[in-house]
């Protein structure tokens, strides 16, 4: 079991902190004994747990400031936390530190239709959002796989995508304001309701940040139509490397699909007798390409997409003709972590991205190392946009299978830096790929991250030993391990 | 011009302590704070890096000319999305630096929306790379986008990786006669159906739109929207996107960046609206616009004016001073001597 790995080690009286939280805040919104901790101690990455000292779970902002300036005074490290999802261990406790849970700010403040925008608190599912701009024809456009649980707090700091990203955006580009306390207790408005604001873009640097530079209280939306029409086409190909030409085909056609993606034989078989999505089981990747917009314009771009398939060699292509059938085509997809989590009796996700022309690269380096580490790995990838998912299989519960799966993951992570990729397309650095942080980034890249990170927090108390590793923790790299992942939350889809 | 060049000239003003005044082609000395500093001039740093179409992205080192970069996309049918102003022979870096987005903004996004990955001469003449050629990638903080708008503060932006996209199959251009706060209105609602407007533009009583995207969907759209149809829509949208239309021409201009549904701002000399009512051009000297903006949930810039009422007003609303703090402890972190275009966003960094 992973323990917090303390880069810098932090002394703290928890009575002294205790009577201190205890003058602002209620019985209720403070948990310290161990069995109401219990629940706090890991993120949807479960292998890496740690119990904190205190949970705190303010209910207005001017708690928040007051929790921050106690910490910031009291040298308490402060790990904020949404709904607990994601699955780089990046809501992880610190074993001397507060976690500063969001849940309770959980209110939709406004909807307005006539701006197309929404305020929400950071506790508010994602879903929730779009559901409460489903009567105005409206919703918000990112949708990460976790998306009936995970919270818009979550989102900013991990900067989520989902499958609809590559015609509608990350986080990033759907987020126009937000409030954040800084660690000194400072409220900063960071955006705007208008297009753009002066001075930096704080905005921009602060998305993605996981939760390393602030709290955020309040987060402004951007919402958008709703397409009046979406429809998809399902392709399957005999060879994986067709399957990556066809991507790079429809891209070169002039069309960004609402969605694109692939799955390879392994992950078909793994959930077609789960799902009964009626995927084609002989084909070794089946592609699936959505389109959305007006009737006319999907029934244009279905039938260019239709063109481009059978020209990359599809063996078999089907469209869908109902909403019905839609869906029953994305549930495969949607469900194929669970799926392979029932063959298997563990698995290890990594999520790397790679430039599209390398796919068929990547996924034969895959298969090398499939031999090599003696495990199998089933694939799913955002094709559209590069970020991969291999799935690797292995059993914890046989001598040395982890540290084969382990080494595997490394392999592929650190090959997808070497295609011109990066380690992380959408779950984060959080503690999981701290060590890879060391490969992608020189030291003086490392050094500016740093500095950005000083200008915020002097004191380096938000989500210490996260998403930026110290120098001392990449000259130890190559003597640690990093131990298995394993998802939480199984119910989940996860994409 | 080569790479080891702009860092050794970073270094020498880092050692010297010397400010540089970095320059592209120049094309937008007229926006933001005061020059200041030893010519840097990067526009010979130039040429097309790399460009891959079926990976959306171009990398160009800073001094390419716009130009030279949408040519070559045209030749493949793919455009920058935020469509910025090219003015006088601007450069991508320049066009990174000021931050400036075009018509198609409302719709596709704004500079920083397409940053991927930038390579930066840091103040102290560090060579640093930020994000990638890769649509998505969370490792580390989303510097590139941060450089967008920085004004050359925060580093030389020596080479640039932009997202690109396919240029729309079909556009079109309608126009209606309609006063100010009618524009506002009707452009809010049309906002909210799934209607493929990709540009607005208003003066004088008149509004134009652009519907862009597949054939089939602006010709279903046409009907639904009105209007009567302009000719020679292309020429008439490069003169918004150039500031060449009558409507931007003032010696003294303010840019107001609005929540687009914002009500008047009690402000004479209104120009132009674009962005769907989120951008509104005023010209005159306006001592109420930086308030008025506030109110409103926005903020005013300067944008054209002469160097002495620049100098007075700054060009940049101000900032809080906690937020002030901020910025000077970011820059301080990128550019420790404070040697980089000093003054260009705030005079106080």
């Amino acid at each position: 079991m992973m323990s917090a790995m303390n880069d810098t080690p932090f002394s703290v009286d928890k009575d002294a902190l205790l009577r201190r939280l205890r003058l602002y805040l209620p019985d209720r919104c403070l948990l310290a004994d161990e069995e109401d901790l219990r629940p706090y101690e890991c993120d949807g990455l479960t292998a890496f747990r740690e119990l904190p000292l205190v949970v705190c779970l303010p209910e207005n902002e001017g708690q928040v400031i007051d929790i921050l300036r106690t910490c910031h005074q009291q040298g308490v490290p402060v790990v904020a936390r949404g709904a607990g999802t994601g699955l780089s261990g990046g809501a992880m406790p610190h074993a001397q530190g507060v976690v500063l849970s969001l849940a309770r700010f959980n209110r939709i403040l406004r909807v307005d239709p006539l701006a197309r925008l929404a305020v929400v608190q950071p506790g508010v599912r994602n879903l929730a959002v779009s559901e409460a701009a489903a009567p105005h024809g409206l919703y918000y456009a990112p949708d990460p796989s976790s998306q009936i649980a995970c919270t818009l707090g979550g989102n900013v700091a991990e900067n989520s995508g989902g499958v609809h990203c590559l015609k509608y955006g990350l986080t990033v580009h759907n987020v126009l304001r937000i409030r954040v306390v800084s660690i000194e207790g400072e409220v900063f408005e960071m955006g705007s309701e208008g297009p753009d604001s002066p001075g930096y873009d704080m905005l921009a640097l602060f998305i993605g940040s996981e939760g390393m530079l602030g709290v955020v209280t309040e987060v402004t939306v951007k919402l958008v139509p709703k397409p009046e029409l979406a429809q998809v086409v399902m392709a399957s190909f005999a060879d994986v490397a067709k399957a990556g030409d066809a991507v790079a085909a429809i891209i070169a056609a002039g069309i960004i699909p609402a969605g694109l993606e692939m799955m390879d034989k392994p992950a078909t078989a793994a959930v077609e007798p789960f799902v009964k999505a009626g995927y084609d089981l002989d084909a070794e990747a089946i592609l699936l390409c959505e389109s959305d917009g007006t009737p006319e314009e999907v029934a244009e771009e279905i039938a260019r997409v239709t063109d481009v398939l059978k020209e990359a060699g599809a063996s078999n292509i089907s469209i869908s003709q109902s909403e019905a059938e839609r869906l029953r085509f994305w549930a495969g997809r949607k469900a194929a972590f669970p799926a392979v989590g029932r063959i298997t009796p563990d698995y290890y996700c990594m999520d790397g991205t790679i430039p599209r022309k390398r796919l068929a690269e990547m996924l034969s380096a895959i298969a090398d190392m499939e031999r090599k580490y003696g495990l199998r790995c089933a694939n799913v990838f955002h094709a559209g946009d590069g970020n991969l998912h291999p799935l690797i299989m292995y059993d914890a519960s046989k001598p040395g299978n982890w540290e084969r799966a382990e080494a595997f993951g490394a392999e592929i992570l650190e090959l997808s830096v070497a295609l011109g990729g990066s380690i992380t397309g959408e779950h984060g650095v959080g503690i999981e790929k701290i060590n890879q942080m060391c490969v992608q980034y020189t030291t003086p890249e490392l050094d500016a991250f740093r500095g950005i990170k000083h200008a915020f927090d002097e004191q380096g108390l938000l989500n210490p030993g996260k998403a930026v590793p110290s120098l001392h923790r990449c000259a130890e790299y190559g003597r640690m391990h990093v131990h298995r992942g394993q998802l939480k939350f199984p119910e989940l889809e996860r994409f | 011009m080569t790479l080891d060049e702009i860092v050794q000239a970073v270094r020498t003003a880092h050692d010297s302590q010397s400010a540089l005044r970095i320059r592209g082609a120049g094309s937008k000395d007229f926006y933001g704070g005061m020059l200041s500093g030893e010519l840097l001039d990067v526009g010979a740093y130039r040429g097309i890096v790399a460009y891959e179409p079926t990976e959306l992205y171009i990398t160009a080192r800073c001094g390419t000319p716009l130009a030279e970069i949408e040519a070559a996309l045209a030749e493949r049918g793919q455009l920058l999305a935020f469509e910025p102003p090219r003015f006088t022979g601007a450069s991508v870096g320049g066009c990174v630096a000021a931050g400036l987005s075009g018509p198609r903004r409302s719709l596709a996004g704004a500079v920083r929306d397409f940053m991927l990955g930038a390579r930066l001469v840091d103040g102290t003449g560090q060579v640093l790379n930020f994000g990638g050629q890769v649509m998505k990638n969370v490792a580390g903080y989303d510097v590139s986008r941060l450089l967008a708008g920085s004004l050359g503060t925060l580093g030389v932006l020596a080479e640039l990786t932009l997202k690109v996209l396919p240029c729309p199959t079909a556009e079109r251009t309608l126009v209606f006669a309609m006063d100010a706060d009618e524009a506002i209105s009707r452009l809010n609602l049309w906002g909210g159906q799934p209607l493929p407007i990709s540009a607005s533009f208003w003066h004088d009583g008149q509004l134009w739109l652009r519907l862009s995207g597949a054939r089939a969907a602006v010709d279903a759209a046409t009907p639904k929207m009105g209007g009567s149809e302009v000719a020679d829509g292309g020429s008439f949208w490069a003169s918004v996107r150039e500031q060449t239309h009558p409507a931007f021409a003032a010696d003294i201009l303010w840019r107001l960046a609005l929540p687009s549904t914002a009500g008047d701002p009690g402000l004479t000399g209104l120009r132009a609206i674009e962005w769907g009512g989120a951008l509104r051009w005023y010209a005159g000297e306006q001592e109420a616009a930086r308030g008025a903006a506030a109110r409103l949930g926005g903020h005013a810039t300067l944008y054209r004016s002469p160097e002495s009422l620049r100098c007075l007003e700054g060009a940049f609303a101000p900032l809080s001073p906690a937020m002030l703090a901020l910025h000077r402890r970011l820059k301080k972190s990128f550019d420790p001597k404070g040697i980089l275009n000093p003054g260009r966003l705030y005079a106080e960094f």
